[in-house]
């Protein structure tokens, strides 16, 4: 009886990992380029507001993973106050429909750090090729973003 | 529209201009002065580092007296000042300085001298404070540091080792030495690691004394003096106030010269402009009477040019086309709109030899495709307010810096556009606001403001499609841009086995995905499936000619099969392109979705005052982070879209930059034409 119950709750678990994967991704990543962001705004203040945007660009999948729990839990009907009644299969769909961005989220957004605090070595040797060290973590996020897609996709798919 | 013709100028003239001909080629800032090729017995070089050095000096003097000034007179600057730009001074103004320049040098080496002193002073400042404060311990002495006895008696003045009172002292000399009687032993004071002390006895004993204090780690100060200990600090004291009193002086000296600041900054670009000529100067070959000089220009500044020099002095210009093979630095012109777009073209590379200038087509895909990332009205409102104000309010901008802003403006207007277009203010604001404070109800995907097309997050599929077509529409350009670029060099057949078979090869691929189950199950749109029959064969033909054609230098067949069955695995990379614009639709959907989780945190509050005021909070706070957030995103992708998947369709880059001789100023932009 209790099993059966639980569609639910494996709802919310998939908007849980979709929020938590992606945003400890992303927390990790943003540190990794803070510390070299530091390091280069020590040597020269005036560099401070290029590597800050080189040390944001990892923080993108936490906010695609927020997106996704946030259409889950408007999708589950947890934010309106009353909870769709959901059976144990639509919950492990949604359960599955949220591990995309979790997982692509949470490992893209550590070697986007990684690229970011590469590139932050390119802005402060070479400020004037700014426009191409940025891309370097933007290519990383392609698969965030294209994880992102389907979860969203197959999330607003489901039929509650 | 383009890329600048330049042309190759040179000028021959009497030696004696030559400082006349550079000012005035300096002001007209569009010639790009070519370092000279090697000597020869005739023509060499002349050495100007010397008077370079003066001029650089000086410079950096008139730099170095501001930027004291600005310690001891800070001049307040707002957040936004480094987006004033130079002052505008006319030649007037600037003449005047120029003539005064002996002064205001004096000025600022007497800033610099003054701050020496004042630096000086601080350093003796601290000394005294330190002196003062070793004589502390001694505070209670009173005879001099380097007071040895009188006429009978021996006295040392001296510091032991370890704190010790009196009886340890006397103690420890017991034990040292026995034999003395007579001893008088006074601590002066005790402190955590050694002991202060005065000791007096008969002076035929002082030797015997001073072994046996020894050895209980006597030690003779660092410091004496002919002066009792408190006497010389309240000395030191006065001293430092008057080094005190003397800076404060010295510092208001300093504040009287702030009102020579303008001048100041004037004379240091005026000294850096000389020194740039001499720089110039120091390149040119020169004979006995004459000199030679050789540059680009570009084409439309050539005639003007060569008039004017040829109204002023006696020499001559010639002004021809580059050489083949030669490679000319790079000018883009465009019209006001596409130009603020440069900066973006300029950060991956200047077009090189042959390539167009792609600023202008990409600069109207860059305003739709940035306004589709970040698709909100009253985002896009923000930043193009933000844009004109600062635009407005700070006409001197620096160049690069007001092509930024405008592009900016731009977008914000494209930002606007699809907010409208998707019915996105601030997410979903209105709605939220007429549901809690007017009791306005809502269907479930109703809204207030009905969408003029779609609302991307109720019908994502349909979104997906679009960015997908927006983005096919965006490579066929680029790969139609390289086809033009062929046909411009005359390569027609290239054009059309390099361009034209993948355009029927990719068409043909479309047209049979368009009728299939899979896109009809995705899209929900059926097409004919009559379209297939079309399709098979263009794609067959692309195919094969791809195929037969991609590798057509090669004399070898096997090989040339093989590297055209290679090219055919480019159609996976134009899969993986296409797929890319997808960001189009999740960063769409990422600034709506962020908004409305921003609007409804802010309502759970109620619609009481409390609960207003607290709901106008989380809307200033989240809004402005969700803006600056997916403002960043939607720049970032904006231009990995126009970099790596349009450019690399067709556009290489690497060209080199224009750098004319110019007036390079640092704080001043002097108008009006230097008279000769």
């Amino acid at each position: 009886m209790i099993l059966q119950n639980l569609g639910i709750v494996y709802a919310l678990l998939g908007a849980a990992l979709a929020v938590l994967l992606a945003g400890a991704g992303s927390a990790i990543g943003v540190g990794i380029a803070g510390q070299a962001a530091a390091g280069v705004v020590t040597e020269d203040p005036s560099k401070f507001a290029k590597v800050l945007i080189m040390q944001l660009l990892p923080g993108t999948q936490g906010i695609y993973g927020l997106l996704v729990g946030f259409i889950t839990l408007s999708k589950i009907g947890l934010l309106g106050g009353g909870a769709a009644a959901l059976d144990v299969q639509t919950g492990l769909m949604i359960l599955a429909a949220c591990l995309p961005i979790g997982m692509v989220g949470l490992i893209s957004a550590i070697h986007q750090g990684k690229t970011s605090a590469a590139s932050i070595g390119i802005v402060a040797k070479k400020p004037d090729q700014f426009g191409k060290a940025m891309l370097f973590p933007a290519m990383v996020e392609t698969y965030a973003i294209l994880a992102l897609l389907i979860s969203i996709l197959s999330v607003t798919a489901i039929q509650v | 529209m383009a890329v600048l013709q330049m042309q190759r100028i040179s000028v021959c003239a009497l030696k004696k201009d030559r400082k006349k001909i550079l000012e005035l080629l300096q002001q007209k800032g569009v010639v790009e002065i070519e370092r000279m090729p090697e000597e020869d017995d005739s023509f060499r070089r002349t050495d100007t580092a010397s008077q370079k050095a003066v001029f650089e000096k000086n410079a950096s003097a008139a730099d170095n007296a501001l930027e004291i000034l600005q310690i001891y007179v800070p001049e307040k600057k707002s957040m936004l000042a480094s987006l004033e730009g130079k002052t505008p001074v006319d030649f007037e103004g600037y003449g005047s300085v120029v003539q005064r320049q002996d002064a205001i040098m004096g000025s600022a080496h007497q800033i610099v001298n003054l701050s020496k002193r004042i630096a000086e002073n601080k350093a003796n400042i601290l000394k005294r404070e330190n002196q003062k404060e070793s004589l502390e311990p001694w505070k209670s002495l009173d005879v001099p540091m380097n007071f040895a006895g009188t006429r009978t008696t021996a006295a040392l003045i001296g510091t032991l080792s370890t704190p010790m009172t009196q009886e340890q002292v006397y103690a420890g000399l017991a034990q040292a030495a026995p034999e003395l009687e007579a001893v008088d032993v006074h601590v002066v004071s005790v402190d955590r690691d050694q002991s202060y002390i005065c000791v007096l006895c008969p002076k035929k004993d002082g030797a015997a004394l001073e072994e046996a204090l020894r050895s209980i780690g006597f030690a003779r100060p660092a410091q004496t003096g002919s002066m009792i200990p408190r006497e010389r600090q309240e000395r030191l004291e006065q001293k430092i106030a008057a080094l005190n009193e003397e800076n404060k002086k010295l510092e208001a000296e300093i504040a009287d010269h702030a009102i020579e600041r303008r001048d100041l900054e004037l004379v240091s670009d005026y000294y850096r402009t000389r020194a740039a000529k001499y720089e110039v100067l120091g390149g040119l070959l020169q004979s006995k009477k004459t000199f030679v000089l050789t540059g680009f220009v570009p084409r439309q500044a050539a005639e003007a040019l060569k008039k004017d020099l040829d109204e002023h002095f006696t020499l001559s210009v010639e002004v021809t086309d580059p050489k083949d093979g030669e490679e000319p630095p790079v000018l883009l012109q465009n019209s006001t709109f596409s130009s603020s777009f440069e900066g973006v073209v300029g950060s991956f590379g200047l077009p090189k030899l042959g390539e167009i200038d792609p600023t202008t087509i990409m600069s109207f895909f860059y305003f739709f495709l940035f306004g589709l990332m970040l698709s909100d009205a009253a985002y896009g409102f923000i930043i193009f307010l933000a844009c004109f104000i600062v635009l407005k309010k700070f006409p001197n901008m620096a160049i690069g810096m007001r092509k930024s802003i405008r592009m900016f403006m731009y977008c914000g207007i494209s930002t606007l556009f699809w907010g409208i277009m998707f019915s996105s203010y601030f997410g979903d604001i209105v709605d939220v606001v007429a549901t809690n404070y007017f009791g306005v109800t809502l269907a479930e995907g109703q809204s207030v403001i009905p969408p003029l097309w779609f609302v991307p997050l109720q019908d994502p599929m349909r979104m997906l499609m679009y960015s997908m077509l927006f983005g096919l529409i965006h490579l066929f350009t680029g790969l139609a841009l390289k086809g033009y670029m062929l046909i411009k060099d005359g390569k027609v057949m290239d054009a059309f086995w390099d361009v034209g078979l993948w355009f029927i090869f990719l068409i043909g691929l479309i047209l049979l995905l368009l009728p299939s189950e899979i896109f009809a199950g995705i899209s929900g749109i059926a097409f004919p499936a009559s379209l297939a029959v079309p399709g098979k064969y263009m794609a067959l033909v692309g195919l094969v000619g791809i195929l037969l054609m991609s590798a057509r230098d090669n004399k070898n067949w096997g090989l040339r099969i093989a590297l055209g069955a290679y090219d055919i695995y480019n159609t996976t990379s134009w899969l993986s392109d296409v797929l890319s614009y997808s960001r189009l639709l999740a960063l769409g959907l990422a600034t709506g979705v962020i908004a409305s989780v921003i609007n409804q945190m802010g309502s759970m509050f109620g619609t009481g005052v409390v609960g207003t005021i607290l709901f106008i909070v989380v809307f200033l706070v989240g809004h402005t982070m969700n803006l600056a957030i997916n403002l960043l995103g939607a720049y970032v992708h904006t231009n990995r879209l126009q970099f790596v998947e349009f450019f690399g369709k067709f556009y290489e880059g690497g060209g080199r930059e224009f750098q004319p001789f110019t007036t390079n100023t640092k704080y001043v932009d002097i108008k009006e034409e230097m008279k000769l």
